[in-house]
Formats: structure tokens, C-alpha cells, sequence
């Protein structure tokens, strides 16, 4: 589709100015124009202000995380990236010095506030670790894990899910007949695939990836890499990396942080071709960061 | 300065080595002077030891059933309370508190292991005592409890207070800190990252708890509770006021009075006069002893496999 | 795609409610059980204080344990004065050889096997119960001798301090950073120079923290003291010949409160709680103190 212009997006503002996503040619990876606008909201992100006791983390983050979309977070280290998904779901509560303000759409309510049922609340929003962490019991426990905690299951519905996840993490047929086996006797590749197939044998509507492959081999990275275009239609995934050619690789839509600040946001391909920003593109051309 | 380079590092180093292997030499030297002087009652009397019940040297009877049952009870009750007592406030120390809080707190716990076991003693019998005997046993008497068969105290006795049941609870405390202190420390062994991934997958504190951290502990665990049971067994001075001295019969209640290995031994060694009783009381020593090697080793290698499957030394 | 397609989206729900207040269930408990254990000690602690204090007058601490059961007199200071004689000797005995056989575990045995072999027996030996040690030392220094001496009893409380001395100066000494020995031994000076002079200057807190928690330990046992310093009603005389140090019984706080508590005597019984009450102090107070003056004793 040429030349399709688009309506100002009104729910996108940012700190620094944002370039309203303007579909270019069919370089777009997907060949799909997408009207940013129109697109349903996951989460959606107003203001959000970090803290790490007296220390300011983030400042005034707003973002749109779009459904059934990959948004990959990119960054130098330290720039707020993890803090920033970490707040989606409230795993940061585990610590008393750290505080969050602002707000956090999901589903109509604000996660940040006080009512908010947690455990429901992360039920919905899974996350994916750096370091791939399988509970220690089976394999075939650690993804029944979430299924036996959140809902009443017969034995042969469970299995059957479990079964499911399993497949739908593209590991099934590596561990099938290891079932029984303890989930860390499993190499690091297909552990961290064992604790995606965990993460939506829950029935999540939101995957958040903390650097999901930093620690893992290149073989099993490009696996878990086909593996999130495929989650893609299912759930919504937001990706930090500190890898720009997996975010362009596999995501939608990229947001650009540095110092705690959301700098740039907007289509992959656009970011990375033509970003607006001088810091964006700086970063991207690895002249700092 | 040669001079001192060439003698000084030598000598060091043996005089190091051999206070080392002093320990090992000691260790052995325990064992084989318990077997030697053990040795007559041994031959003398065989495995009748372990098979009467009775202890009486008026009689000529050195049976140390009673005091295996009396120290096997009391060992029992205090390990059924002491256990998920420490592995609770292990769990607060670790996951509920603010770390200033835990120090505070471990540390009051850590007290109680600093306390010497006479001052148990002592506080066990003026105030302890009393209170169950006058307070405790009449109430559980009145409950239904009270019909259950092992808890209505021997008519012949005083009471109760004097029993196993006392020495048990205040035995309890005294193996608390110590099962406490290692359960908190490999608890805390268990890698943050695993319990967020629980906390991630939208668990409670508990569920994170028993699920996953327990679990990856477990070894850890045991270890701790293996010392725990050893502390216990070993226990003299305060089981031996509390305890009673039943050494003629198995305790028929957990309000009777009983004895001990370590109170048998602690009470009538100084009037042993016979060689047989002195040999016989120094054979129960070497059973007891054998016990808590055994128990130390089996702690020991359930704490390792912990320090090993995190990786290297804790 | 699987054949649960339909269903997937919506399984039935367990109780949130429930799975919260079990949580909150646990978490009461957690709270209760530590503050009953710390009640516990309060409890013990304040037993001792109210029942004690009393007794703690001057002639407590100067005139010896009465004999006469009629008057008010008399006090605990031979006991006293028996349980630092029979507890320093003890320290003297252990606490160098210890040191040094920590010294050996941390610089020397390392990883050999039988470094870990003295470890493991460290680590058996210290849950030896106390009693056993004294009736060993029984065997060997009263028996063959036909008397009781505070010295058979400094043997069995520096039976007991060895391995604790041992492991402790071993973990304290694996604290000091490797680049600490390094940068000793490269500038040429000896290995023992490097290990008293460098390391254990480093390690210097932990080192005393170590020692005094293990004197202060033993300085409360009483099992170990029974068939061998038994008790006295006097005063030591000495080194040699029936009232001395290596003669006879000696008198000692832990076997006489053992003995006075048990006497059917009101002012007996009052004496042996003032006597639990010194003990209590210098066995808490201690604890206390080297924790708060080195504090990198043991992290919480």
C-alpha cells in the first residue's frame, strides 16, 4: 500500500516528540499496513515514574503496548528497560525500596493501584526471565505448575494442556519422553523453552521477556526467536533486548530508552531505517550504548 | 633472615598440620577409650544391654531399653515441635521481614542456643514443672484429650511434670536455634530469580514457599534437622532435671517420668562404685556416642549435596 | 493446533480466596512462632533475673559455698574462682591449638583429602555430646589417677573448644580475599609471617570474636564437669595435693548451682539462682558484645 497516511494518533505522547507511525512502502516486513491508531491496546502506559528508594528510575514513561503485537524495548544497560516491564507486573512489590507511580491500563483498571489482585494480575501477564529458571521438579510439573495453581483440572485435561504448551513452545518433541525428568537436567536453550511453555501453559493474555536469550546459545536463540513469531497471534508479547538485530528481527513496534526516559517509539522498521531521534539513531548505529 | 625462611616456614607448617590431625587424633581417641573401658560390660553382658528393659545395679541389671524409649520419646516431641516451628520463623526471617528486622529477630533466636542447658534446667524445673503439673495436665485431663490412651499420667507418679512430655517441650527449645539458623541459610541459598519466577506465575508467599523453595532446599533441610536431632539426643543437664529417673520401666505416658541415655548417665555415674556399673554406664556412653557420629555424618552429607548442587562451597 | 481449542481459553477457576488466606494463615503463624521464640528466651532470661538478683550481694562474691545449712551466710565466689582457673586452663590448651589447626584447614589442607577428612571429624566431634567428653576424660586423667582434678575438667571443656576454635578461625581465615595472601607472599616474606602477621591481622575481629564465643560456650557446661572437676566446697589451694588444681576436685559455678538448686534449702536454692544469674549475664553479655564490636561475626 503507498503512501497511506494516518490520522495523528491521539493516544501516543511521549517525553520526547514522537513521530506519529507513518506506513512507508511495503518495506514493512509484514507487507500489512497497520493503522497504529485503531489497533486495540494491551497496555497502555501514562506517566509511569520509577523509584528505587530516594532514586528516580524512570521518568514519566507512556507507551502502547498493541495486541497480539511484539514490542521490543531497546537500550543501553541500565537504562530502565527491565524496570520499566517489570512494573506491568508488579513483580517489583517482592521489594520493599522500590516504588512505582503512575499508571498502567490493563484490561480497564490500573495495575499500580492497590486493589489490584496480584495473583489474577499475573495470571494474565506472565514474564520470561534472563536467566532460564525451571522450578525444581519435573518437566512436566514445572508446566503444570500454573495450570494446578490457577484452575481445576482433571488429570487427563492437564495432561493434555500441558501436552499443548509443550508443542506450542516448539519443544514437545524434545522432552516427550523426558516428561519425569527434573527441569533443569535439560540444556539452557530448551529450559528457557520449558519456562515459556510454563509461562503460557497458564493461558496468559501478555508475555513479558526480560532479555529472554542473553544467557542462552545462538542455535536456541534463533529458536526462541521463531518461536515468539509464532506466540505472536496469540498473545502479546513485549521484548527487552539489548540485541537491536533480534528487535528487528522479531518485533513489531520499538521503544527506545535511555536514562529512564522513553525516547523514541514507533514501528520497527521505521526506527530502524529512519528514526527521528538523533539518540535512537546514535544507538542504533552503535555509536554509544 | 635466610635462616628464619628456611626453619620458620617448616615448623609452621607442621606445627599447623599436627594441631589439625589433633582433632582427628582426638576424635579417635574418644572412640577407642569409650571401647576400652567399655570393653568388661561389653563382654560381660552382651547384647542384654540393648534387650532389658530395666536399669538397676542393685539388682545387677544394665538394661538401657528404658533410657533408649525415654530419650527416643522426648527426642520425638521435641523434634514434632521444634521443626515446623523453625522452618517458619525461617521463612519470616527470609521472605517476610525487612533484613534489619531478621537480624534483630535471628539474633534473639541465636540467644536461646547461647543459653547453657542448666539454666533450661533450672527454669524448667521452678517454673515449668509446677505449671504443668498444677495447671496443665488437670485442663487436658478435662478435654477429650485427656481419654487418649499415652496421656493420663501413672497414678503412682507426681503428677506429670516431672516427664517425658516437659522434657520434650523444653528440649524443643533449646534445638530450636539451631534448626532455625540452618533452615535461614539455605533458604536463603534458593536463587532470587527462581522465586520470582514463582512470584511471576501469580503464587502466594506460601505457595512460593512449600512449592519451589522448600523443594530446592529440601537436602538442606533434612541436614538441618539431622543436627537438630543430634543437639537433642546429646542433651544432659536439662533433660536430666526435667526427665525424671524411671530407669526400671518403659514410660506408659507422656506424662510419666522416664530417663534418658545422657540424664542415666549423668545421674548415677558418680555413684557407681561397681566396676560392671561404671563399665556398663560408659558402654551407654558409647552407644550414645555411635548414635550422634552417625547422625552428624548423615547431616553432613545431606548439607553437602545442597552446597554442591548450588555450586562450590556455600 | 491442538484438539482443546475450544475449551483452552476458559478452564475452571480455584479459589483465590482460599489460596490468600491459607497465605495469611502461615504468615500468622510465622509471626507467632518467631515471637514465641523469642518470648521463650525473654521468658528464661527475666525467670533468672527476678529469681537471682537477689542474690548478688558482696558476699556472694567473696566468701565460699556455706556448708551449714542453718545460716544465711556464704556465697559462690570459690565456684567462681574455680570456673575461670578450670575454663582459662582450658582456653590455654585449646584455643592456641585451634587457631592453628584452623590455620592449617584454611592455608595449608585446603581441598587434600585429608584436610577434608579433619573437616569432616571437626564437624562430627562438635556434636559429640558434652557429657560423653567428660566421661572420656573421666577414663583418662581420673581413673588411672584415683581423683577427681580441675584439670581432668579443663581437659574436657578443651575437648569441646578445639574443633569449635578449629572450624571457626578456618571459616573466618577463608574470608580474607585471596589477594590479601597473594600480595603478602610476593613480596618474599615467609609463610608464617604472611599467615600471623597479614592474614590474621585481617581476620582479627572474627579471629577474637571466635575464641571468646568459644570460651564463653564451654564456660557454661556443666555435663563435662561432673565425673571430673566434680565440685568442692572450698577453696582451690593451689596447684598440687588434694585442694589444688591438679589434686583434687575444684569447685565451679555450673556443678555447684547443679548441686545447690537441687538442695531442698531456701537460701540454697536462692544462692544457686544468683550464681545462674552470673553465668546468664557473662554467656549473654559476651555473646552480645563481640557482635556488637565485631560485627562481621556472623551475617544475618
Amino acid at each position: 500500500m503507498v503512501g497511506t497516511a494516518v490520522d495523528e494518533p491521539t493516544q501516543m505522547q511521549s517525553q520526547a516528540t514522537v513521530v506519529p507511525p507513518r506506513l512507508e512502502v511495503a518495506e514493512d516486513r509484514r507487507g500489512v499496513a497497520e493503522d497504529f491508531g485503531q489497533l486495540p491496546s494491551e497496555i497502555s502506559v501514562r506517566d509511569l515514574d520509577f523509584f528505587y528508594g530516594k532514586e528516580q528510575a524512570l521518568f514519566g514513561n507512556t507507551i502502547e503496548i498493541k495486541k497480539n503485537r511484539v514490542t521490543a524495548v531497546i537500550g543501553p544497560s541500565g537504562c530502565g528497560k527491565s524496570t520499566h516491564i517489570r512494573a506491568y507486573n508488579r513483580i517489583f512489590n517482592l521489594y520493599r525500596d522500590q516504588k512505582a507511580r503512575g499508571e498502567i491500563l490493563f484490561d480497564g483498571a490500573n495495575v499500580l493501584s492497590s486493589q489490584t489482585d496480584l495473583l489474577d494480575l499475573r495470571r494474565r501477564i506472565g514474564m520470561i526471565f534472563q536467566k532460564p529458571s525451571p522450578f525444581p521438579m519435573t518437566v512436566f510439573d514445572n508446566v503444570a505448575y500454573g495450570l494446578r495453581q490457577h484452575y481445576r483440572l482433571n488429570r487427563a485435561d492437564l495432561a493434555n494442556r500441558v501436552e499443548d504448551a509443550l508443542k506450542r513452545s516448539a519443544i514437545w518433541d524434545e522432552v516427550k519422553h523426558k516428561l519425569n525428568e527434573p527441569g533443569n537436567a535439560l540444556s539452557g536453550g530448551q529450559q528457557q523453552r520449558l519456562c515459556i511453555a510454563r509461562a503460557i501453559a497458564a493461558e496468559p493474555d501478555v508475555l513479558l521477556m526480560d532479555e529472554p536469550c542473553s544467557a542462552i546459545d545462538p542455535v536456541a536463540t534463533a529458536k526462541i526467536e521463531e518461536l515468539i513469531l509464532a506466540l505472536k497471534s496469540k498473545y502479546t508479547i513485549v521484548l527487552v533486548t539489548h540485541n537491536m538485530q533480534q528487535a528487528a528481527r522479531v518485533s513489531d513496534y520499538t521503544a527506545f530508552f535511555f536514562q529512564g526516559r522513553i525516547v523514541e517509539f514507533g514501528p520497527t522498521t521505521k526506527i530502524f531505517s529512519n528514526p527521528a531521534e538523533k539518540q535512537t539513531e546514535e544507538y542504533i548505529t552503535g555509536r554509544f550504548g | 633472615m635466610t635462616r628464619s625462611l628456611r626453619l620458620g616456614d617448616p615448623v609452621f607448617r607442621v606445627l599447623a598440620t599436627a594441631c589439625g590431625l589433633a582433632v582427628a587424633v582426638a576424635m579417635f581417641g574418644l572412640a577407642g577409650v569409650l571401647v576400652y573401658n567399655s570393653w568388661p560390660a561389653i563382654s560381660g553382658l552382651g547384647t542384654s544391654v540393648l534387650t532389658t528393659v530395666a536399669w538397676s545395679p542393685v539388682d545387677h541389671q544394665y538394661g538401657a531399653l528404658a533410657a533408649l524409649a525415654g530419650t527416643f520419646l522426648s527426642t520425638l516431641l521435641a523434634m514434632v515441635i521444634a521443626v515446623p516451628l523453625a522452618l517458619v520463623i525461617a521463612l519470616l526471617l527470609v521472605e517476610l521481614v525487612h533484613p534489619a528486622v531478621a537480624r534483630v529477630v535471628g539474633t534473639a533466636i541465636e540467644m536461646l542456643a547461647a543459653i547453657p542447658s542448666i539454666i533450661f534446667g533450672m527454669v524448667g524445673i521452678f517454673v515449668i514443672v509446677p505449671f504443668i503439673q498444677d495447671k496443665l495436665v488437670p485442663w487436658l485431663l478435662t478435654t477429650p484429650l485427656g481419654g487418649l490412651p499415652g496421656i493420663k499420667p501413672g497414678p503412682q507418679f507426681q503428677g506429670g511434670g516431672v516427664s517425658i512430655f516437659t522434657a520434650g517441650v523444653v528440649l524443643a527449645f533449646m534445638v530450636l536455634p539451631y534448626i532455625t539458623a540452618v533452615s535461614r541459610d539455605v533458604l536463603k541459598m534458593v536463587p532470587q530469580v527462581t522465586k520470582e519466577a514463582g512470584y511471576g506465575m501469580g503464587s502466594t508467599t506460601w505457595e512460593v514457599m512449600h512449592k519451589i523453595s522448600l523443594r530446592y532446599a529440601n537436602s538442606g533441610i533434612v541436614g538441618a534437622v539431622f543436627i537438630g536431632l543430634g543437639r537433642a539426643l546429646g542433651e544432659t543437664m536439662a533433660v536430666a532435671f526435667l526427665i525424671g529417673s524411671l530407669f526400671t520401666s518403659l514410660p506408659r505416658s507422656l506424662f510419666d517420668p522416664g530417663t534418658s541415655i545422657a540424664s542415666l548417665i549423668a545421674l548415677t555415674f558418680s555413684e557407681a562404685t561397681d566396676k560392671i556399673q561404671v563399665s556398663a554406664l560408659i558402654e551407654l556412653g558409647l552407644i550414645l556416642f555411635l548414635i550422634t557420629v552417625v547422625l552428624q555424618i548423615i547431616a553432613q552429607a545431606w548439607l553437602r549435596r545442597v552446597q554442591r548442587s548450588t555450586g562450590g562451597r556455600a | 493446533m491442538s484438539t482443546v481449542a475450544d475449551v483452552r481459553r476458559a478452564p475452571p477457576r480455584r479459589s483465590v480466596a482460599r489460596r490468600k488466606a491459607t497465605d495469611l494463615v502461615i504468615k500468622v503463624f510465622a509471626w507467632i512462632g518467631a515471637w514465641f521464640g523469642i518470648a521463650v528466651m525473654a521468658f528464661i532470661v527475666w525467670e533468672v533475673v527476678m529469681r537471682g538478683a537477689g542474690a548478688l550481694n558482696v558476699a556472694f562474691f567473696t566468701q565460699p559455698t556455706p556448708q551449714d545449712v542453718t545460716s544465711n551466710a556464704g556465697g559462690f565466689a570459690n565456684a567462681i574462682v574455680g570456673t575461670l582457673a578450670i575454663t582459662g586452663v582450658a582456653a590455654l590448651i585449646a584455643i592456641p591449638m585451634g587457631f592453628l589447626g584452623g590455620v592449617y584447614l584454611a592455608e595449608f589442607g585446603r581441598n587434600g583429602r585429608m584436610a577434608t577428612a579433619v573437616r569432616m571429624i571437626a564437624n562430627v566431634v562438635m556434636g559429640v555430646p558434652s557429657i560423653i567428653v567428660g566421661v572420656f576424660a573421666f577414663a583418662i586423667l581420673v581413673k588411672p589417677l584415683h581423683h577427681y582434678s580441675g584439670f581432668a575438667g579443663s581437659v574436657a571443656l578443651a575437648f569441646i573448644m578445639l574443633p569449635v576454635m578449629a572450624r571457626t578461625t578456618e571459616d573466618i581465615l577463608n574470608l580474607v580475599p585471596n589477594e590479601i595472601r597473594e600480595s603478602g607472599l610476593a613480596m618474599g616474606a615467609p609463610r608464617w609471617k604472611v599467615t600471623l602477621g597479614v592474614i590474621c591481622k585481617a581476620a582479627r575481629g572474627g579471629l577474637i570474636t571466635g575464641a571468646t564465643l568459644a570460651i564463653v560456650r564451654v564456660a557454661g557446661e556443666t555435663a563435662p564437669l561432673l565425673f571430673t572437676a566434680l565440685s568442692s566446697p572450698y577453696w582451690m589451694t593451689g596447684l598440687f595435693g588434694p585442694g589444688g588444681f591438679f589434686g583434687g576436685p575444684v569447685a565451679n559455678l555450673t556443678k555447684t548451682i547443679y548441686d545447690f538448686s537441687g538442695s531442698p534449702y531456701p537460701h540454697w536454692q536462692e544462692l544457686a539462682w544468683g550464681g545462674a544469674l552470673v553465668i546468664i549475664i557473662a554467656v549473654l553479655g559476651m555473646n552480645i558484645l563481640v557482635r556488637l564490636l565485631f560485627q562481621r561475626g556472623k551475617e544475618w
